[in-house]
């Protein structure tokens, strides 16, 4: 196990009345690289602020190594921060924005002749020089020392910023949505530099995104938040794989999210028909949310489908196509690599592994574009669900040509 | 004018030829030749009996300008740190005094700083001569001797000029550094405070280099003004101590009529402005360009 470096004991957060962050309880580990995901709003940037020192919660504990850090002020804590515009120093070149941090030192508490002395540590000259340069060249920024601020890309910008935090050699580095203002090339080569620096220094990264590919592809650990609240913690595996509820399921990867009943342990009840599935420990007929990827779809013909649809439109989206398919109304989203046409009538095979069940939670009914409710649908569930154990039955693939 | 909008600047250029270059043309004319018009160096030559003139107006006018920074600085610094109503309220005050007509606000120094004015009728009545007489008589090596003091001698010294010019100017040096500072990014801050800096260090490594752009556009807006003022040093000064602008006024108004000799004067004192200023922006160029990023 690693070392727990900090620790946030039921922090809340109010700004004139409204709660953005609720009752948070999260800690971070050494050289881990944590991401806080969610949308805008969400209490991530707050959380990140909270462990930066800028604000300080209105209720709640703030620990790094289990001493209470709420009312240290940030240019007294061990963190650093890489923020979302940059900040960068307009006034100094590249190599004066990174060496400022040096530049200032650091006030200890030293025993001088047994009494406790708060002293401030300054470092020679050409300490600072051999530091800065190292981290340049870490950044891959050789040679720019010189550069006014003003003359550097977006891209250069941001190594510069992640080299003035990263000199100070902090315990925990803290990024705000560092690539947001990159485009989408130099994201994904920032995102693999990150990674790289982050494991070359061996120290914590807590990342604050809306992007959910960002965070699958860098995290250890993803922290899925919404509405000031921790949604799920896990592995991007995890999160990918078995979202707790609907929002999460949403927010990750695109979904179709349907209504189910569990029937019994590894049975789920949709579209009036019973599957197969990996899920267990429901209570009998109970209402769950039902999570189906896109991508884990088999398109099969017709007449051997477990579910019949028609194609509604179809998106080319490189590596594959956008299929949209109208299963009695509801829409879903199904990625293949082979082309149906608009028109075709498909048939389509779940098995137990692509199904992924889901507790009714707030989000339920709020999420999945395409599997938005219909009315025909509404006239349907008046009626007693009809439960038709026989494979591939044609009841549900009538269309409505 | 291949752009038609640039018809809208026709009465702009129009209006600075007829009222800024062509009066520049003829103090230049003016300069340079005798009452005849005849070409003449003469208005310049004899000029040297003015330096001290020239001098003491400098003089008072960089003074003015510092004791503006000193004062204008913090006030700008704190209401930018203050909240938008703060900041509605202190621009309000701080231009209010605009409003009234810049002689009649002048006058009104002259009526608190002179010898039976405000200020000294205030401190009588607070006993403050009486005590001080009281305390001069023992301190007094023959008590006999001792003159007592009425009043404290305000009006007509020069410090009273400078008073009257900070007090008139104040507000073009609060102003421009008081807009470059709340533009200030706070991301700015708080990185310089997330790298070590206690509020100290943030404001000597980052606020006061970036601020620097305003600071030299309020010192040119209150050092220009400043060294060509005239009614503040004849009503405050008491004449006393005439400075250029009192002495052009003369060339052209006074008894000393001499429109050559002022236009010579003007202009001098217009070149030792420009490369005043000139300098200055050298000076501050890098930092310009920063907060123009």
């Amino acid at each position: 196990m690693s070392k727990e470096l900090i620790r946030l004991v039921n922090c809340s957060m109010a700004f004139d009345g409204e709660l953005v962050l609720d009752n948070m309880n999260l800690y971070f580990n050494d050289s881990e690289f944590l991401t806080l995901l969610g949308p805008s709003g969400c209490g991530k940037t707050t959380t990140l602020r909270i462990i930066g020192g800028f604000i300080t919660p209105t209720s709640g504990e703030v620990l790094f190594d289990g001493v209470r850090m709420n009312d240290i002020p940030p240019h007294q804590r061990q963190v650093n921060t890489v923020f979302q515009r940059y900040a960068l120093f307009p006034h100094l070149n590249v190599f004066e924005n990174v060496a400022f941090g040096l530049r200032i030192g650091r006030t200890e508490e030293k025993e001088v002749n047994g009494k406790k002395k708060k002293v401030k540590v300054r470092i020679p000259q050409d300490e600072i020089r051999e530091r800065v340069l190292e981290m340049l060249e870490v950044v891959s920024l050789k040679g720019f020392e010189n550069r006014r601020i003003n003359e550097l890309s977006g891209g250069q910008q941001q190594r510069v910023a992640i080299a003035r935090a990263l000199v100070n050699r902090p315990k925990v580095l803290l990024l705000d949505e560092p690539l947001g203002a990159l485009d989408l090339r130099l994201r994904k080569d920032m995102q693999s530099e990150l990674k790289r620096i982050q494991q070359q220094m061996g120290i914590t990264f807590i990342y604050v995104t809306h992007d959910q590919e960002e965070a699958l592809a860098m995290s250890d650990t993803i922290v899925v938040m919404d509405q000031g609240k921790i949604q799920q913690i896990g592995t991007p595996e995890d999160i990918y794989n078995e979202p707790k509820n609907a929002f999460v399921a949403d927010f990750i990867g695109e979904s179709n999210i349907l209504d189910g009943i569990m029937h019994e342990d590894y049975v789920v009840e949709f579209f009036n028909r019973k599957f197969k599935c990996l899920d267990k420990g429901f209570a009998p007929m109970e209402p769950v949310d039902v999570v189906i990827r896109p991508e884990d779809i088999d398109i099969v013909p017709p007449e051997k489908g477990q579910l019949r649809g028609v194609v509604t439109s179809v998106t080319f989206k490189g590596v594959h196509y956008d299929t949209i398919v109208d299963f009695k109304g509801f829409k879903w989203l199904i990625q293949t690599t082979d082309y149906h046409p608009v028109g075709e009538t498909i048939g389509i095979i779940l098995n137990p592994d692509d199904i992924h069940i889901m507790h009714k939670s707030q989000y339920s009914g709020m999420f999945g574009d395409y599997s938005s409710y219909s009315e025909e649908y509404e006239e349907m569930d008046d009626v007693t669900m009809l439960d038709e154990e026989e494979e591939g039955s044609s009841r549900e693939g009538g269309n409505e040509e | 004018m291949k752009n038609k909008r640039s018809l809208f600047a026709v009465p702009y250029v129009v209006w600075m030829a007829l009222f800024v270059v062509a009066p520049i043309i003829m103090v230049v004319i003016y300069a340079f030749t005798t009452a005849a018009f005849d070409p003449t160096m003469g208005n310049f030559t004899g000029m040297g009996v003015y330096l001290s003139i020239f001098t003491r107006s400098f003089e008072l006018a960089i003074i003015a300008t510092l004791v503006c920074l000193l004062i204008g600085y913090p006030i700008s610094y704190m209401m930018a740190k203050e909240g938008p109503g703060f900041q509605r309220v202190a621009t309000v005050l701080i231009m209010l005094p605009m409003w009234v007509n810049f002689l009649l606000r002048t006058y009104a120094w002259m009526s608190i700083l002179e010898n039976n004015g405000l200020l000294n009728q205030f401190f009588d009545a607070i006993g403050l001569f009486d005590l001080i007489n009281a305390i001069g008589a023992q301190l007094a090596d023959d008590p006999s001797q001792y003159v007592p003091i009425t009043y404290f001698r305000m009006i007509r010294t020069q410090g009273a000029v400078v008073l009257g010019m900070v007090y008139n100017y104040l507000p073009f040096m609060i102003l421009p550094i008081y807009s470059v500072i709340v533009k200030l990014d706070r991301s700015l801050m708080e990185a310089a405070q997330d790298l070590g800096a206690n509020s100290v260090t943030v404001f000597r490594k980052v606020i006061l280099p970036l601020s620097l752009p305003g600071v030299l556009s309020g010192v040119t807006m209150v050092f220009v003004p400043a060294v060509s003022t005239f009614a503040i040093s004849r009503l405050l000064g008491g004449g006393t101590h005439m400075m250029l602008g009192d002495l052009i006024e003369q060339q052209f108004l006074g008894g000393a009529y001499n429109p050559h000799l002022g236009s010579a004067i003007a202009l001098v004192m217009m070149i030792i402005v420009v490369v005043c200023m000139w300098v200055m922006n050298r000076f501050g160029e890098g930092e310009e360009q920063a907060v123009m990023l």
